[in-house]
C-alpha cells in the first residue's frame, strides 16, 4: 500500500514563496490594473475586458507590434547565420582561442544604456564618427534623427553588434564539443564541407542553437533601453517598439489600465511565440 | 586492394623534434599482406593510433613513405586512399536513418542509386541491421551504432583496408564477443585487409592472424598469437602478453646456462653477444614446483578457477608460477624447476638465446 505523506508540501513552500514574491504577486497587480479604471485617489472601477479590446483594436498597438516583429525578424535573420559563420571560423585550439572569446564577450559586458549612448554619439551626423564618415566622406545622406530608414539601420546594426556574440559563444560551445573522430570519419567518407556542416556541425549545435534563438527572440522582442537611448522611438514613431510604446502609455500618459492590459498581451505573445519556436525546433527529438 | 607497406616511418607531433623522445613513432617498417587480419597491440600512448592515422591519411608522417601496392600515398588525402576507419566512439550521422548512413560514403563518391541500394542491402544483411534500416540512427544502442560505423566502411567494395581503432571500448562486455566474432566472420566473407588497434590482448589474439606489438613508438614483434606467446622477442612482449605475464628475472649469462640467485639454470640454447644487462625470461606456465631446483618461499596462492597462480620469492625477486592441479601452502618453502626449452635470456630487453632445433 502507498503511504501518503503530506509533509512533502513543506519542502516546496520556500520555492512557492520565492515564485510568489518575484513573479505571481507583481503579475497579479498587473492583472488587477488591467481589468479596472483607476483614479488618483485610489478609486477603482470594474472595466472587465474593455482595455484588452481597446488595445487590440488600436492602430497604434498594431503598428508597434508590427514594428516589433519586423525588428525581431530582421535581427534574428542576421544574427543567427552570422553567429554560426563566426563560430565556425573561430579557432578550436591554441593561443587565439581566449583572445577570440574575450573579444566576442566584450560587447555583452557593456551596460545596455551605455550601448545606446555610445551608438547615439557614434551615429550622430557632424559629431559622430559614423555620422561624419557617412555624410562627409562617403557623401551618403545619413541622419537617424530625421530619416526613419537610417534610424532602423542604426538600431539593427547596434543590436547585431551587441548580441551576435551570444549566438557565437553558444554555437562555439556546441562546436568544440564535437569529437575529432566525427571530422575524421567524414573525411574518410568523402563528405564535402557543406555535408560536414549539414550532417555533423548543425545537428550537434542544434540544442545550443535552440537556446540561442529563444534567448535572442525574447530579448529582442522585449528590447527597450538601447533603442530608447538611441532614437527615443523616433523620428516620429518609426522606431517605437512595443516596450517603448508601453512605457509611453504607462508612465507618459499614466493610463495604467490600458498599459496593464497591453503588458499582459505583450507577455502572452512572447510566451506563445517562444513556445512555438521551442516545439518546432525540438519536434525531431522525440 | 593491395599490400600496404610502411617504410622508414617516423612521426613527431613537434614541428622541430630534438631527440628520439620527441617522436611518437621512431622507426617503423611493416608490410601488411592483402587480405590479412592484423591486430596492432600495445599499451596506451605507444603510438598505435598515430600509426593508424598515418595509414588512413589523417596524419602525414614526418619521415618515411606509405605505399599501397606500387602507389605512394604518403601525401594523399584520406578520401582518395580507399580506406575505411572505425573509431573508438561510434561515429554516426544523427539526423540520418541507418540506410542513409550506410549510403553516405557511396553517395559522396557519386555511385549510382541502383548500386547504392544493392550494396546497402548486402551490408545490412551481413551486419544483421536490415530491420532497422529505416529508423533514425541517433536512437540506436552503442553496439548497433558501432555496427553502422563499421558498415559505412565496408559498404564500399574498393576499400584497401578497414581499420578499427579500439572499436569495442564503449560496448557492453556481453556484446563485445558477439561483435568481435561478427568482425571475424566479416573478414572471412569479404577478405579485405583489416587492422585492429587495441590494448587488450584477448581482443588482439582472438581477432588477428598476425599481431603487431608496439611499445614506445617501436614495433617490438610481429607474429602469430602462438609465436608471441611461445617465443617473445622482447621482454615487453613476454610481459604484456599472457596472464600473468612472463617472469623477467635478473641473471648472469654463462654460455648455455644462466645463473639466477646463485643457482645454475639451463637455457633453451647458447647465449649470443656480450655486455648489456641480462635477464632471464620464463612464462609462469613453465615454472613448476619440484623436489629440487631453485629454493623459494610461497607468499600468495590465488585460485583463479582453471589453475592456481602462485606468488613466490626467490631471495629478493618475486616470480609467478602457474600450477594446474595443486598448490603448496602459503608460507611454505619449495623448490622451483624451470623447463629448459622455455627458458631464455634477454639482453637489454631483446632475446639473446638461440633455440636448439
Amino acid at each position: 500500500m502507498k503511504t501518503e505523506n503530506q509533509r512533502a508540501w513543506f519542502f516546496v513552500l520556500p520555492v512557492l514563496f520565492l515564485v510568489a514574491f518575484n513573479a505571481l504577486v507583481p503579475m497579479m497587480t498587473v492583472v488587477n490594473y488591467s481589468v479596472q479604471e483607476t483614479f488618483g485617489n485610489n478609486q477603482f472601477f470594474w472595466q472587465g475586458l474593455d482595455w484588452f479590446e481597446q488595445i487590440l483594436r488600436s492602430d497604434r498597438f498594431q503598428a508597434a507590434l508590427g514594428r516589433q516583429f519586423l525588428f525581431t525578424g530582421i535581427i534574428l535573420a542576421i544574427e543567427v547565420p552570422l553567429g554560426i559563420i563566426i563560430a565556425l571560423s573561430m579557432p578550436r585550439k591554441g593561443f587565439w582561442v581566449p583572445v577570440c572569446l574575450v573579444l566576442m564577450a566584450l560587447p555583452m559586458l557593456i551596460p545596455w544604456n551605455v550601448v545606446g549612448a555610445m551608438w547615439n554619439i557614434f551615429a550622430l551626423p557632424k559629431i559622430g564618427m559614423l555620422g561624419y564618415f557617412m555624410n562627409d566622406v562617403l557623401g551618403v545622406n545619413y541622419d537617424m534623427t530625421q530619416d526613419p530608414l537610417a534610424a532602423w539601420i542604426t538600431i539593427i546594426v547596434m543590436d547585431v553588434w551587441h548580441w551576435t556574440s551570444l549566438v557565437v559563444l553558444l554555437c562555439y560551445a556546441g562546436l568544440v564539443s564535437i569529437p575529432d573522430a566525427y571530422y575524421q570519419a567524414a573525411k574518410i567518407d568523402g563528405a564535402s564541407a557543406w555535408s560536414v556542416f549539414r550532417y555533423i556541425q548543425l545537428p550537434k549545435m542544434k540544442t545550443v542553437l535552440t537556446i540561442a534563438i529563444l534567448l535572442r527572440f525574447m530579448d529582442s522582442f522585449n528590447i527597450y533601453t538601447e533603442p530608447f537611448v538611441l532614437t527615443g522611438g523616433g523620428p516620429g514613431n518609426s522606431t517605437t517598439l512595443l516596450s517603448i510604446d508601453l512605457v509611453k502609455i504607462a508612465l507618459g500618459q499614466f493610463d495604467l489600465g490600458p498599459a496593464a492590459a497591453m503588458s499582459l498581451i505583450y507577455f502572452a505573445i512572447t510566451l506563445l511565440v517562444s513556445w512555438v519556436f521551442y516545439v518546432v525546433m525540438t519536434k525531431d527529438d522525440q | 586492394m593491395a599490400e600496404i607497406k610502411l617504410s622508414n616511418l617516423k612521426h613527431s607531433y613537434f614541428p622541430a623534434p630534438k631527440g628520439p623522445d620527441d617522436f611518437a613513432l621512431k622507426e617503423i617498417d611493416v608490410t601488411w599482406r592483402d587480405g590479412g587480419a592484423y591486430a596492432l597491440l600495445g599499451p596506451s600512448g605507444c603510438g598505435k593510433s598515430t600509426l593508424l592515422n598515418i595509414i588512413s591519411g589523417l596524419l602525414t608522417p614526418s619521415e618515411g613513405r606509405v605505399l599501397f601496392g606500387d602507389q605512394d600515398v604518403t601525401e594523399l588525402e584520406p578520401d582518395k586512399r580507399n580506406i575505411a576507419q572505425v573509431f573508438q566512439f561510434p561515429v554516426i550521422y544523427d539526423t540520418m536513418t541507418v540506410r542513409q548512413n550506410l549510403a553516405f560514403p557511396l553517395k559522396n563518391r557519386g555511385v549510382d542509386e541502383a548500386t547504392i541500394a544493392r550494396r546497402v542491402a548486402e551490408i545490412a544483411e551481413m551486419l544483421d541491421v536490415t530491420e532497422m534500416l529505416d529508423t533514425r540512427a541517433a536512437g540506436l544502442s552503442p553496439d548497433n551504432k558501432q555496427k553502422i560505423s563499421m558498415g559505412r566502411g565496408l559498404v564500399r567494395d574498393d576499400v584497401n583496408v578497414v581499420m578499427f581503432d579500439e572499436p569495442l571500448t564503449v560496448i557492453d562486455p556481453h556484446l563485445k564477443w558477439k561483435l568481435r566474432s561478427k568482425l571475424k566472420e566479416l573478414h572471412q566473407r569479404i577478405a579485405v585487409t583489416m587492422i585492429y588497434v587495441t590494448h587488450d590482448q584477448t581482443e588482439a589474439l582472438t581477432f588477428a592472424d598476425e599481431v603487431v606489438v608496439m611499445q614506445d613508438g617501436v614495433v617490438v614483434q610481429i607474429g602469430t598469437p602462438v609465436e608471441l606467446f611461445e617465443r617473445p622477442q622482447h621482454t615487453f612482449v613476454g610481459h604484456f602478453i599472457g596472464s600473468p605475464g612472463m617472469n623477467i628475472l635478473p641473471c648472469e649469462a654463462r654460455g648455455d646456462h644462466a645463473s639466477f640467485a646463485g643457482h645454475s639454470v639451463n637455457l633453451e640454447g647458447p647465449v649470443q653477444g656480450a655486455g648489456g644487462s641480462t635477464e632471464l625470461g620464463i612464462r609462469p606456465e613453465y615454472v613448476s614446483v619440484a623436489d629440487q631446483g631453485v629454493p623459494a618461499t610461497v607468499t600468495k596462492v590465488s585460485d583463479v578457477g582453471r589453475h592456481f597462480v602462485i606468488d613466490a620469492m626467490v631471495g629478493e625477486t618475486r616470480l609467478k608460477v602457474v600450477s594446474e592441479h595443486s598448490a603448496p601452502e602459503q608460507g611454505s618453502a619449495v623448490h622451483l624447476a624451470f623447463r629448459p626449452d622455455q627458458t631464455r635470456v634477454y639482453r637489454d630487453g631483446w632475446i639473446a638465446t638461440e633455440a636448439r632445433s
